[in-house]
């Protein structure tokens, strides 16, 4: 290809098919294997739970996907970007956010948003529209000025989640996003995934919480490096013959060998 | 007397009240579950606890001793994990054990019975840096670094916050062992689903008691007739049934949703069964359901703030 199209172009082109494709995506450490050719694609607008014990691999993945981290081998595309040749161009069609990394608490939430726009490439007239539009949706508006650190952790939350979305990403990564706050917040918190999901928004999420894997279109479990089992939540539990997500879980992570 | 034993203990930082009025009693030898979110006032509790933190007001007493006359007593008394990693990350496994046993006079040797099942599991890593072990193994040697020392009181802040649901689960298992030996645990999690491990709970949000109870009472507490309700497509699922004219409350469940009706009726599922069908869902499934823990919970938080949904949509103050 001679003239890359533009991103938007990119952005556009992915939606029709898998929004992420993996084939034998693997990431090796010197001699340890962290992620081992894991295959799988992920549809536009779908809700992907990611799931696996601490060490299994998930993050490695993770950050390969979000074009943070070279893979070794393998293939894979995300939002129509190639995570070998175009890594930079990935981070332009998907958002992140995690427990670990979301706003800065010492900026209002409507700097926050500004710095968040402008550091996704948008310009200064669409970011002031879409602030308007972000805080009038989550009625933050009375709190346009409050700094971050001085919100509730739902609201942070929320808001977190918004910003990642604000660039209009094709996928949003979701690292744990629903730690620490109280069981109705977080399924507030939920209602705002299945909005996005809804709008086309491809959900890509990791939880520990196993009520939260119900909630997705298809789970994947990785163990060892390898996803061990890819189906819908009804799948699986039909797979192992057993009641709840929790056991699907604890079946099949309770054979891992590493515990990084 | 009880092991632990708070008595109308408030403490606030600065103009923002963490703790508020809380009084609780934890018996010798029980398991006692403090749930609830971050912000609910568990840390500040086991600080006022462990000696660490003086209350606004109110009297708290661990094993007997007061916690600001008696503090040094009831330092030798507890084991305390605290919810961040608070162990040495340059030293080693066995170094990190020796060095909690030393600090308390006594040997590895000593008490080595005690931890043998944990200490065991991270035989293999003896000589690793405890800084550069997965979540979980810290988790056990934290554990076993509080125990060293032979406790009367366990105070464990969040230990499985951030595990996975297998190290959860034989962490579950451990308490248990170490509650059969006698030893008293209080426990603090923000996962409702740990709260039915326990033999009692304290349900806590914004530093304030919701309820004190045992995971049946706290089930059976519940006022609503609930039903578990499964469709298709979840989302529109929840949307159709907060639409629902006889709903109280609705929310999702893992695979169901949960929906609390204003009053029984003896043919509320296949009314239900209907409106659903009406609104297009296929593959619909209504049931009776009892509550859980966390069904209690939410209805606590609810009426504590008249409209869920409104209190939820303003940041608090």
């Amino acid at each position: 290809m001679t003239n890359p199209p533009n991103n938007a172009a990119a952005g556009r082109a992915s939606a029709a098919g898998p929004v992420i494709t993996c084939q034998q995506l693997t990431k090796r450490f010197g001699d340890f294997v962290a992620v081992n050719g894991i295959s799988f694609e992920v549809a536009a607008g779908e809700i992907f739970g990611f799931l696996g014990a601490n060490g299994a691999g998930k993050t490695t993945a993770m950050r390969m996907l979000c074009g943070l981290l070279g893979p070794t081998e393998g293939a894979a595309t995300v939002a129509g970007c190639d995570v070998f040749r175009e890594p930079e161009r990935i981070k332009q069609h998907i958002g992140y956010m995690s427990q670990k990394f979301s706003l800065y608490e010492d900026l209002t939430v409507r700097e926050n948003i500004r710095f968040y726009g402008g550091v996704y490439g948008l310009k200064t007239a669409a970011i002031r529209e879409k602030t308007t539009a972000l805080l009038q949706r989550l009625g933050l508006a009375a709190e346009r000025d409050t700094l971050v650190g001085s919100l509730p952790l739902g609201w942070k939350q929320k808001l977190a989640f918004s910003v990642a979305l604000l660039h209009e990403p094709a996928v949003i990564f979701l690292d744990e996003p629903t730690g620490g706050v109280d069981p109705i917040t977080r399924r507030q918190f939920w209602d705002l995934i299945y909005e996005a999901a809804a709008r086309g928004v491809t959900i890509f999420i990791t939880t520990h919480y196993m009520d939260e894997a119900e909630y997705c279109d298809r789970v994947s479990i990785m163990v060892d490096g390898r996803i061990d089992a890819l189906d819908t939540p009804a799948g699986l539990k039909r797979q192992f013959g057993v009641a709840s997500m929790d056991e699907v879980f604890l079946h099949l992570a309770r054979g891992a060998k590493n515990v990084e | 007397m009880p092991a632990v034993e708070l008595l109308n203990i408030s403490k606030s930082y600065g103009t923002t009240p963490a703790v508020r009025d809380i009084s609780l009693a934890v018996e010798a030898g029980e398991l006692f579950g403090l749930i609830g979110p971050d912000g609910a006032g568990k840390t500040t509790l086991f600080r006022i606890l462990t000696t660490l933190l003086l209350a606004d007001a109110g009297t708290a007493t661990v094993a007997g001793h007061d916690v600001v006359r008696d503090f040094r007593a009831i330092r030798n008394v507890v084991g305390y994990m605290p919810g961040k990693f608070s162990l040495y990350p340059d030293l080693t496994v066995q170094e990190n054990l020796e060095f909690f046993a030393a600090v308390f006079r006594t040997t590895v040797a000593e008490n080595y019975e005690l931890v043998k099942d944990i200490y065991e599991q991270l035989a293999p890593f003896k000589n690793r840096r405890s800084g550069a072990l997965s979540g979980g193994m810290k988790q056990k040697l934290a554990l076993c670094c509080a125990l060293i020392h032979k406790p009367q009181v366990l105070l464990l802040d969040e230990p499985t916050t951030g595990v996975d649901a297998v190290s959860r689960q034989e962490f579950w298992h451990m308490l248990g062992t170490l509650k059969a030996r006698g030893i008293t645990i209080v426990v603090s999690t923000p996962y409702m689903d740990e709260a039915a491990l326990c033999e009692r709970v304290a349900l806590l949000q914004e530093g304030q008691v919701l309820r004190i109870d045992t995971p049946a009472a706290l089930r059976a507490a519940y006022p609503w007739p609930l039903y578990a309700v499964r469709a298709a497509r979840m989302h529109p699922l929840l949307q159709d049934l907060r639409a629902y004219p006889a709903a109280h409350s609705c929310y999702a469940f893992g695979e169901a949703a949960h929906l609390s009706l204003r009053q029984p009726a003896p043919d509320a599922a296949a009314r239900l069964t209907a409106y659903l069908t009406g609104h297009g869902h296929t593959g619909v499934v209504v049931e009776p359901v009892e509550a859980t823990i966390e069904d209690t919970f939410m209805d606590l938080l609810a009426q504590r703030q008249p409209s869920p949904n409104s209190a939820h949509d303003q940041p608090a103050q």
